[in-house]
Formats: C-alpha cells, sequence, structure tokens
C-alpha cells in the first residue's frame, strides 16, 4: 500500500466521525430543533463504546453500546426541549457539559487500558484492485454505515412522505400541529435518531480512530459536525463534502507535524478549529443563501395547544 | 361528486353546549349550533368572540372541554384533524396552515391521509383547481405566491377530500373585492353541489350577500341566530357587539396645510427573499388631512411603513421628507425628535415588548424624543416616577383598561394594548403620525375610538397617515385614499370620490397609474 | 400519560424565586443516589461535598479564590445571553486575558513598579475584550454563529497559550518545564487577610456583579439589553442597534472573562503554565443561568459552583472519589434549573388520558 493510498485511507477514518454525527444532527435540525449537545452525547457515545468493548471483550458490543448511550443521552434533551420547551440553546449547553463530565467519570477505570479495534472489512478479490481496492472494499464497518447513513438520510428526506413531513415540521411545526401532523413525536423521533448517531460516531472514536480511553477525547469534534450541518446548508451530500474536506485538514496537519516544516505543532494543530470558522464565515456571509436554507423554525420551542 | 341525499331538517353539523376553557377563562361558553345540507352557514362575532376556537374544536386541532358534537345525527368526537377529514370535514384557515419552503403539492399531501404519490397529487389538484376556478400551479413554491394564491392551496386542499362541510375562516381578509367576489361563486358552486359551507367573519355586508343563515357569537356565547338577509346591518351589529358603538365623525372639514410628510419616487430593494421592493412610491400628506393607504396583506405596507419610520432607513435622504428636510437616511429616533410617531402592525414584539410593564413600553418608544423628562446623568438613569406618571396619564386619556398599576403589556387585550401604544404617541402631540393596520384584531368599540383619535389628531392640524387592509375603516377616517399593489402606490384620490369596485381595481393593479409609477 | 404546558398570564414571581432552590434540591438528591449507587454513604458524601468546605477559615478563602472566576465570567455571561448573544467561548477569553495580562510580567521580569499590577489587569480585560470581539465582528458583520466561532476560538487560544509556554515564553532557569517566569510580587494580586489564600479577585468579582446590577436596574443601556433580548424588532423600533449590542456584550463579557484570566494567574498561579484555568469559562455558563441571569443571583450561584470545585478535591481526599464527580454534579445542576426555569412561565400538567386516536 503507497503512502497516497494510506493517507486516503486515513483521511475517510478521519471523516467518518464527522460525517455521521453531522448526518445525525442534520436530521435533528430539519425538524426544527437545534440540539447543541452532540460534542456531549458523542463523548458519551465514546466512552460507553470503549466499555462496553472492554467489559464484554467484543467491540461489536461495544459498538451497540455507543450507539445506544447516545441514544438514551439524547432524550434528556427531547424531554426538556419538548416537553417542557426549554432554551434548546441552553439545554443543548448542558447536554454537552454534562456529557463531559458524566463520561469522564464512567471512563475513569478505563484510562490508559489498551482497546480493542473493530475489524476492517475486507472483500476478497475487491480488496486487492489496485488504489480503490482499499479505500472502498477494505474499510472499518461504521465507514460503511456512513456511506449507507449519508443516501439513506438523502432518500429518506426528499424522496419519503415522512421525510417531506418532518421537513414541514422545521418549516412550520404550527402549520404542521393544525394539520394533525404530530410535531412533538416526530421531533423525538429525530432527536433519538440524533443522539444514535453522535453515539455511533462517538464509538468509532473509541473502536476505531484511536481505540482507547481519553478524557474529551472527541477534542471538539461535536461542535465541527454542527458546523458541518451550517456549512452543508442543511443537505446531506454537502454534508460528507464538508466532512472529508475536514478529514483531509485534519490528517494533513498531522503528517505536516511528523514532517516538520518548522511550524510550531500548536498552529497545526488549531487549523481544523480555525478552518471550521473559515467555512463557517464563508457560508454565513451570504445571508440570503441561509435565510433560504435554514429550517424556518430552528431552534424555537414549539408547545401545541389542545 | 355530489353528497347523497339527506331530508330537508336534517343537518350535518349539530353542537351542543360546547364549551371550552383555557385555564379558567371560557372561550367557547355552551355553543349551540346547526348547520344544514347545502346551506353557506356564516358564524359572526368580534375579534375575541370565540370563533376561532369554536371551529378550531370542529376541526379536531383544539379538544373541547365539554359538550357534545353531532355529525349527520350521531354523537361524534373529533380527536384530530385527520379524523375530521375523514368524517368530511374541510377546513381554510385564517392564518393559513401552509409550508413556506414547499411546492404547492408537497403542501396539499401533507393533508391528505392516503399516501398517493406526489405527481398523481399534483394532477389531481390541478384538475380540481381548474374546475372551481382557483388556477394553480402545483410546482410552484408557496414562498414565491400571493396572498391569494395562498389561499387557493387551502381550498383546493379542503376540496381534494371530498369534504360534506367546509370551513372557511375570515377568507376575504387577504382578498380584493374582486378576489372576494371569485371566491364567492366558487362557495355557490360548493352550495349548488349539496355541500355546506361554515363561513366564519366579522364583515357584515358579506355575510348578507352569501349566507343563507347566520349564528352570531358575543364572549363566547350565542347572541343570536337568525336570516342576515331579513336583519339590517345595525340590528347585526347590535348582537355582534352588544352595544351600539360610537360613529367617527369624519376629518375633510379642516383646511389643509402645508405638506407635512412627503415621499418622492420612494425606491427600496427587498430585504429578504420574502420581502416586497418598493418601487417609485410617491405620496405627501399634507396638515390636517388623512391620507389612508389601502391594500391587499404582503403588497409592501410594512415595507413602507419601516421606510417611512427609519427603522430601516433607504438610500437616498431626499427620497423621505418629514416638514420640509431630507430624512430618508436617518434613523427613526431623528425623526422622532422632528414631531413624528409612528404605531406598527404588530403590538407585540414590535410596537410593544409583551414581557415589559407599560411604562418599559412607554420608554421604549420616547426615551430619546422625551430625553429629558424621562433620563437622567451622563449614565442614562431612567427617571422611573416621570414615566410611570406618563404612562397613567396615557391610560386615563385613551381609557387603556388593565388590571393593577403597571401590568406586563402581554396582560392586555388587544384593544386595549393598541390604545395604549396608539395613546403612547397621541400623548406627545405628534406633527406627523404613520399608523400600520390601527385597529387589526381589536374589538369594535376600541377601534372606533383609535379611529376617532386619529381624525382629531388630523382636525387638530397634524398630518396622519394610515395604512389599511380595512376598507370600511378606510372609508371611516381617511380624506384622501391611495392603494398599494406589489410594492408600488396610485395616486391618491378624495375619499368621496373612490368607491369599494375602484379601490379593487386598484388593489389588483389594474387602473391607472398616471403618475405613481410610469410617468417619470 | 403526556406532559401539557399552559402559558401563565404572566411570569410566576414565587416560582422564579423558587426555581434555583428547587433545581439545587433535586440536584442533591439525585446526586444522593449516584452516590448511593458508588456505593459511597450519600449523607456523608454531601456533607463532604457541601458543608465540609464551609467549617473551616482556610477553606473558606479557597472558596473565594475559586468563586471570584466564577462571578466575574458570569455577571458577563449573564448580560450576553439576556439579549441573545450565545457566547460560550469565555474560556478562550480567560486565557487570552491571561496572556496578554502576562506581557509585562513575563517580558519585563525586572520592572518594579507599582504600575505593574493595574496594568496588568487592564491589559488582560483588554485581551479578553479583543479576543471576543472576533466573534463579534463575525457575528455583526457576516452574520456567523457566534456559539460555533466562540467555542471554537477555546481551542485555538489554548493551543496558543500551550505554544507560548513551550517555546517563546518557557522560563530558560525552569529545567524545560513547560512555565514562565516566576511573577515578582508587584505581579502578584495581593491577598485580603492573613488568615488564607483569598485575594483581591473576590473583590472585583463582587464589584463588577453590583456594577452590572445597577446598569441593568437603573440605566437606559440595561433597558436596552432587555429589550432587545426579548424582541429585536421592537429593539429596533425603539432606536437601539442590534449590532452595536453584539459588540458592547461581547466585548463586556470577554473583558470580564479577560480580567478572571488574569487574576487566576496572577493572584493563584503567579505564572503562566499550558493549564491555567479548570474549565472556568464553561462553569459559569452554570453559574449565568442557576442566577437567573441577575447579577445578584450570580453572585450566589458562583459560591455555590465554587463549593462544587472546592468539595470535589475534598471528596476525593476523604472519600477517594474521582474529581470528575463535580462535573457530573453541575452537568446536573444546570439541567434542574432549566427544567424549573419552566414552572415560572408554564403551568405543567400531566395528563393521564391518553392522545385517542378514534373520531
Amino acid at each position: 500500500m503507497g503512502i497516497f493510498e494510506s493517507i486516503l485511507l486515513t483521511i475517510a477514518t478521519a471523516a467518518t466521525p464527522l460525517l455521521i454525527a453531522a448526518i445525525g444532527e442534520l436530521v435533528v435540525e430539519r425538524s426544527g430543533v437545534l440540539n447543541l449537545g452532540v460534542e456531549g452525547m458523542m463523548v458519551m457515545g465514546a466512552v460507553c463504546g470503549f466499555a462496553g468493548a472492554s467489559l464484554s471483550g467484543s467491540p461489536w458490543i461495544g459498538l451497540v453500546a455507543g450507539v445506544a448511550a447516545g441514544a438514551v443521552f439524547s432524550q434528556l434533551f427531547a424531554v426538556l426541549t419538548l416537553s417542557i420547551a426549554t432554551n434548546q440553546v441552553a439545554t443543548g449547553l448542558s447536554l454537552t457539559l454534562l456529557g463531559l463530565g458524566l463520561s469522564g467519570m464512567i471512563g475513569e477505570p478505563f484510562v490508559g487500558e489498551a482497546g480493542s479495534k473493530l475489524p476492517n472489512l475486507f472483500i476478497p478479490g475487491l480488496s486487492e484492485l489496485p488504489l480503490v481496492g482499499r479505500l472502498i472494499f477494505g474499510q472499518d464497518p461504521i465507514f460503511y454505515l456512513s456511506v449507507i447513513l449519508t443516501v439513506g438520510t438523502a432518500w429518506f428526506l426528499f424522496r419519503t412522505r415522512t421525510g417531506l413531513t418532518l421537513r414541514s415540521i422545521g418549516d412550520n411545526p404550527a402549520s404542521a400541529h393544525t394539520l394533525g401532523i404530530p410535531v412533538i413525536r416526530y421531533r423525538y423521533l429525530a432527536v433519538l435518531f440524533g443522539g444514535a448517531c453522535a453515539g455511533l460516531a462517538g464509538a468509532h472514536l473509541s473502536l476505531v480512530y484511536t481505540p482507547q480511553w481519553v478524557e474529551n477525547m472527541t477534542a471538539g469534534r461535536g461542535w465541527i459536525a454542527l458546523a458541518l450541518v451550517v456549512f452543508a446548508s442543511w443537505r446531506p451530500a454537502r454534508v460528507a463534502a464538508g466532512a472529508y474536506l475536514f478529514g483531509g485538514v485534519t490528517i494533513g496537519q498531522i503528517h505536516a507535524q511528523a514532517l516538520g516544516f518548522g511550524i510550531p505543532s500548536q498552529f497545526l494543530s488549531a487549523l481544523p478549529y480555525l478552518a471550521t470558522v473559515v467555512v463557517l464565515v464563508m457560508m454565513s456571509r451570504n445571508k440570503r443563501l441561509m435565510m433560504v436554507n435554514t429550517p424556518a423554525s430552528l431552534g424555537r420551542p414549539f408547545v401545541p395547544d389542545r | 361528486m355530489p353528497v347523497s341525499g339527506v331530508s330537508a331538517d336534517a343537518t350535518v353539523l349539530s353542537v351542543r353546549q360546547l364549551t371550552k376553557l383555557f385555564g379558567s377563562f371560557a372561550a367557547c361558553n355552551g355553543i349551540d349550533l346547526d348547520i344544514k345540507p347545502g346551506e353557506i352557514h356564516a358564524l359572526l362575532g368580534e375579534n375575541g368572540a370565540g370563533k376561532s376556537t369554536l371551529v378550531k374544536m370542529l376541526f379536531g386541532v383544539l379538544a373541547p372541554t365539554s359538550g357534545t358534537i353531532l355529525w349527520n345525527g350521531q354523537t361524534v368526537r373529533i380527536a384530530s384533524p385527520a379524523a375530521a377529514r375523514k368524517l368530511g370535514i374541510g377546513m381554510v384557515f385564517q392564518h393559513f396552515s401552509l409550508f413556506e419552503a414547499l411546492t404547492v403539492a408537497e403542501n396539499i399531501a401533507l393533508s391528505l391521509d392516503d399516501k398517493l404519490p406526489l405527481a398523481q397529487i399534483a394532477a389531481r389538484a390541478s384538475e380540481l383547481s381548474h374546475a372551481y376556478g382557483l388556477p394553480l400551479d402545483p410546482h410552484a413554491h408557496v414562498a414565491d405566491l400571493s396572498v391569494g394564491e395562498r389561499q387557493r392551496i387551502e381550498i383546493v386542499r379542503a376540496l381534494l377530500q371530498n369534504p360534506q362541510l367546509i370551513i372557511l375562516d375570515e377568507p376575504t381578509s387577504v382578498l380584493t373585492p374582486q378576489e372576494a367576489d371569485r371566491l364567492f361563486e366558487t362557495l355557490f358552486k360548493l352550495r349548488a353541489e349539496g355541500r355546506s359551507v361554515l363561513y366564519i367573519s366579522h364583515r357584515l355586508e358579506e355575510v348578507q350577500r352569501i349566507c343563507d343563515r347566520a349564528t352570531v357569537l358575543r364572549h363566547g356565547k350565542v347572541t343570536g341566530a337568525c336570516d342576515p338577509r331579513q336583519e339590517t346591518p345595525a340590528s347585526l351589529a347590535r348582537m355582534m357587539v352588544g352595544a351600539e358603538v360610537a360613529h367617527v365623525s369624519a376629518a375633510g372639514t379642516t383646511t389643509r396645510g402645508e405638506v407635512l410628510l412627503e415621499a418622492r419616487h420612494l425606491s427600496a430593494a427587498a430585504r429578504t427573499p420574502f420581502a416586497v421592493a418598493l418601487k417609485n412610491v410617491c405620496l405627501k400628506v399634507r396638515a390636517g388631512e388623512v391620507l389612508a393607504i389601502a391594500g391587499v396583506a404582503g403588497n409592501g405596507q410594512g415595507e413602507l411603513f419601516d421606510a417611512l419610520s427609519g427603522e430601516y432607513p433607504v438610500e437616498e435622504a431626499q427620497t423621505v421628507q418629514l416638514r420640509g428636510k431630507a430624512v430618508g437616511r436617518s434613523g427613526i429616533n431623528d425623526r422622532r425628535s422632528m414631531g413624528a410617531g409612528f404605531v406598527p402592525e404588530e403590538r407585540h414584539g414590535h410596537a410593544a415588548v409583551s414581557a415589559l410593564p407599560l411604562s418599559d413600553n412607554l420608554v421604549l418608544a420616547r426615551y430619546w424624543s422625551d430625553r429629558k423628562a424621562f433620563l437622567s446623568g451622563p449614565l442614562g438613569l431612567i427617571r422611573s416616577g416621570a414615566v410611570k406618571a406618563a404612562a397613567k396619564r396615557i391610560c386615563v386619556e385613551m381609557d387603556v383598561r388593565k388590571s393593577g398599576e403597571d401590568p406586563a403589556a402581554g396582560s392586555l387585550s388587544g384593544g386595549n394594548l393598541q390604545k395604549f401604544i396608539v395613546g403612547r404617541e397621541l400623548d406627545r402631540q405628534p406633527s406627523v403620525l404613520v399608523v400600520n393596520q390601527p385597529t387589526w384584531g381589536v374589538d369594535a368599540g376600541a377601534a372606533s375610538r383609535i379611529r376617532q383619535a386619529l381624525v382629531d389628531l388630523a382636525k387638530s392640524g397634524s398630518a396622519v397617515l394610515v395604512i389599511s387592509q380595512d376598507l370600511d375603516e378606510i372609508f371611516e377616517v381617511a380624506s384622501e385614499i391611495a392603494v398599494i399593489s406589489e410594492g408600488r402606490l396610485s395616486d391618491a384620490y378624495p375619499a368621496g370620490e373612490l368607491t369599494r369596485e375602484k379601490i379593487g381595481l386598484l388593489m389588483g393593479g389594474l387602473y391607472g397609474k398616471t403618475e405613481g409609477a410610469h410617468a417619470h | 400519560m403526556r406532559i401539557e404546558l399552559e402559558k401563565r398570564a404572566r411570569p410566576s414571581q414565587l416560582h422564579s424565586l423558587l426555581s434555583p432552590i428547587i433545581a439545587l434540591l433535586l440536584t442533591l438528591v439525585t446526586g444522593a443516589i449516584l452516590f448511593a449507587a458508588l456505593g459511597q454513604d450519600p449523607v456523608r458524601a454531601l456533607y463532604v461535598l457541601f458543608i465540609g468546605p464551609l467549617t473551616e477559615v482556610w477553606s473558606l478563602h479557597e472558596l473565594a479564590v475559586k468563586s471570584a472566576p466564577l462571578i466575574m465570567i458570569g455577571v458577563g455571561l449573564s448580560v450576553c445571553y439576556r439579549c441573545n448573544n450565545w457566547n460560550i467561548g469565555a474560556e478562550g477569553q480567560l486565557v487570552a486575558g491571561a496572556i496578554t495580562g502576562s506581557i509585562i510580567p513575563v517580558l519585563f521580569n525586572d520592572w518594579h513598579s507599582p504600575l505593574v499590577l493595574p496594568l496588568m489587569l487592564v491589559m488582560g480585560m483588554v485581551g479578553g475584550a479583543l479576543y471576543a470581539a472576533i466573534p463579534a465582528f463575525l457575528k455583526a458583520q457576516t452574520n456567523t454563529n457566534e456559539i460555533l466561532t466562540s467555542l471554537m476560538l477555546v481551542y485555538v487560544a489554548e493551543l496558543f497559550l500551550d505554544w507560548l509556554v513551550r517555546g517563546p515564553w518557557r522560563d530558560p532557569q525552569g529545567f524545560n518545564f513547560p512555565v514562565t517566569k516566576q511573577f515578582q510580587p508587584e505581579g502578584i494580586l495581593p491577598e485580603l487577610l492573613d488568615s488564607g489564600r483569598a485575594n483581591l479577585g473576590i473583590v472585583f468579582a463582587i464589584l463588577a456583579a453590583l456594577a452590572v446590577w445597577f446598569m441593568m436596574r437603573f440605566t437606559l443601556k440595561g433597558f436596552e439589553i432587555k429589550v432587545l433580548g426579548a424582541s429585536e424588532r421592537a429593539g429596533r423600533f425603539a432606536g437601539f442597534s442590534r449590532k452595536g449590542m453584539i459588540w458592547f456584550s461581547m466585548m463586556l463579557s470577554g473583558a470580564l472573562a479577560g480580567l478572571a484570566g488574569i487574576c487566576e494567574v496572577s493572584g493563584v498561579i503567579n505564572k503562566l503554565q499550558p493549564e491555567i484555568s479548570p474549565g472556568y469559562g464553561f462553569t459559569a455558563i452554570i453559574v449565568a443561568f442557576l442566577g437567573r441571569l441577575n447579577p445578584l443571583g450570580v453572585i450566589v450561584a458562583g459560591l455555590v459552583l465554587g463549593l462544587t470545585y472546592l468539595g470535589g478535591e475534598g471528596a476525593q481526599i476523604e472519600l477517594g472519589l474521582s474529581d470528575k464527580v463535580v462535573r457530573v454534579f453541575q452537568g446536573m445542576l444546570l439541567f434542574f434549573v432549566l427544567a424549573c426555569d419552566t414552572l415560572a412561565i408554564y403551568r405543567v400538567r400531566l395528563s393521564l388520558a391518553p392522545a385517542a386516536k378514534e373520531a
């Protein structure tokens, strides 16, 4: 395997958690809910994924545990924002703060423990193809899930009646309610999906990307995923493009650190964060574009009257 | 798709002792209502009489607290809009239940309970819309449509369900007189097919014209059931309001003075994708004059208000003239300092902050023009004593009914809050007053008081500009009338020279615009 | 079963006062359950966490030390959040203030002058304000979401500090440890009493809270903040500038975070090092909400959250509990505060009747 190939492979590995978390949040935001707790759900997914794998001995069980943790954790946010209409920004923040604390506590016994890595899926024959072989047919299983999730979400949102209903709720929950659409139920399910995705993304970090548990190991990826949704103007394909762009920046700076270049490593480490800011500014400057694409009810609590 | 025959005195829908409580407040209190097959039944009442609450219960959006609903003689529980649709009830909402970001076909699909493919829905919608004379492009985005077109979506959406009863909530409030006529033809067609229509309105003239029977609501109770054609507008109004409403004695008796407010070829680009651009608007308001601007909602009224008030200053200073000075680029407080006052359309969150007390809402509009009285010191301390005294004065002057000394603006009824907001400006004797929709959603008593105050202000020598969708109101207060349509303003005509029909043509943008748009 | 909300005609005064207290109680109850699950005696654990630190003079001093930055930052954030400017990057502004405030004691270590400390404080505030000006500029001029930008800048500031203390600012005599030179006595925030470590920081914090309270309560500026927070459109009608408020609130909170940063460095650590704050900038978000975005409430809330830090240290020593427990407590507390705040606005009813589906 050439160096070029292996760089591409690692880019995919770095991009996968961002992509999955962002796809989950995209669905949540399309329903009109802004969940700023992605970082917290992701880190819960990471710690529970690692703990599950470590205790059971099977990274597959860890994977399931990570997804479940993210999903369960998201429901804390859902109950508060949807059932008792708390401020979504503040509640999302508190989910992140709680997640970072709770994960630290849960993960304490596992610090320094060597983890088990999810095996890559090789397909005999196809995986040996030059260049694309390993890239497309020799990745970790979550990579494939990320592809399925992206395509599936795009199909769901724009090709199914349920997806249309979800988008309509994001556009105008009051109208949806008067038409008899169960707004709150849809939003619960969207938040649940977002939580499961964030959990999966976290599990990818602790079971594939760096198979170990380190406190705060998400290192802002949940926030970057949130930025990606804006960058992608709420479209799944563009989320994928954005995630791979960021994967490229992340891996690029790691390689640049290894090669030296005389640039302080801290400056290179800051690149993904600065890139997030730059990308956000580029998108947001076009007010018209933002106004047309942003789900109209995003972040506003909705209380149906009966 | 005619509805199967039923005997003459059978009812499609009967309501017995229907009650809806919000907390301890009875929005509907023991309502009885009978709707027969093939009739257009009016539900009359003022704002806040409980009309919307009643129909929301009939359509399954709200759950009744008590009482029964009978559908074709059978007691039913309508638990959801889907259940209502299944029974055969269709609904056209006043504030449309549409989704701006979606297409017409998608909007229709969302209200259908059987999941047909979108292409098929589009085809059926287009077919039906032509059959009823309501042309629609199923692939257009709602955001790009006019208010009248949006209403068509709602109607077609309801008709696709083949309903026995169609409920329309204040359908003509957003239409030109000509558009309303077209709607009435559609309704007659529906009646001829044996369907029933429940027609909600507070416009007596319309109800007398098209409705077979009427039920009148006041304060959540039925105050009368009648044949509207046998009644006079005055007798209907009495049932609605419960008392005679003071008549506004019109302006126009005073001599006109100099021009105090003027727009000279005022243009402004649309700020958002959903807004209207102002195109070459010219207007003059003289001292002693009430210029009323009529128009269907969404034709640039808000944008005109923003430009005149200075909330969004325009590029060219010359295009807005206040007492002879070019103020187009000046902010709202500079214009206030020059003697102008402003009352925007939306009370909550624009003219007033609901969560803040009345005294704070007085500071909101007047801290700058009255800074000597209301502020002190370099830190900008608010003199709460002076402010509270002024707020009290306004409440007395305008007869604002409130609970408590200085309650939150949000706790007042629409009419009382609007009286306060108008009184807040009148209190400083503005030489120019710009008001957008002065009595929108306000009860008859408060409306008449506000209109009289506007007329009196003009009589005392101020220039008053009233932007309104309500033609009755316009004829009551105006000395001159102009019409706004798609961001263009017609010439102004003396109120006596205009008829409803002529205004309707101007609203559609059909009438000759000799000066405003083309000549320059 | 479903939860139904019914808006109160006016926010309940009683609930406004009670809700933070109820939230605290709920946190304690949940905490007790958590401790029991961890095999601890819940009463003893809560005692160690919340009562123990209050029983000794030296630890009261520590409480002041820990609460000071929380109050300073929380006061600034309360202004921001009041007018819907969601600055969540106070931690970064704290670091920025610590860095700019340390320019004099690090680069001019030999300068002995009574001017050193005041200059440090001013420069710290300027640094924090300027760092907060970045998300303010991006929001006001390019419409970019301040939540994400201010947070991203936290990571950037921390990495920059890391580079500074390992690179150009490292003490040459420091045995290769990533620290700067120790500050001279002129650059150290004086302690208040001989009985413990509490320094001037807590005084600054309370003064800041009182000043902001006065502004919110009596001045036009405070009125402007309330109006723009409730409705931007009403603010525009009043002639207030939304953009101006973005700049004002972000830079005010940035300045206070910067002050907290330089006070922490000058008064507690006495030098720069890679880690200068145990997440004060984030915990202050909880402080702001627990204090109901009211500067006086923030003082109380800051003391409560300061107590959790202190109790956490005690729990680590006495009970062998992880210091992570504290962060769980803080997170739970914010959750309960938000939930209880809703009670002031809505009447909550549990409806046992299922939402029937039949017609």
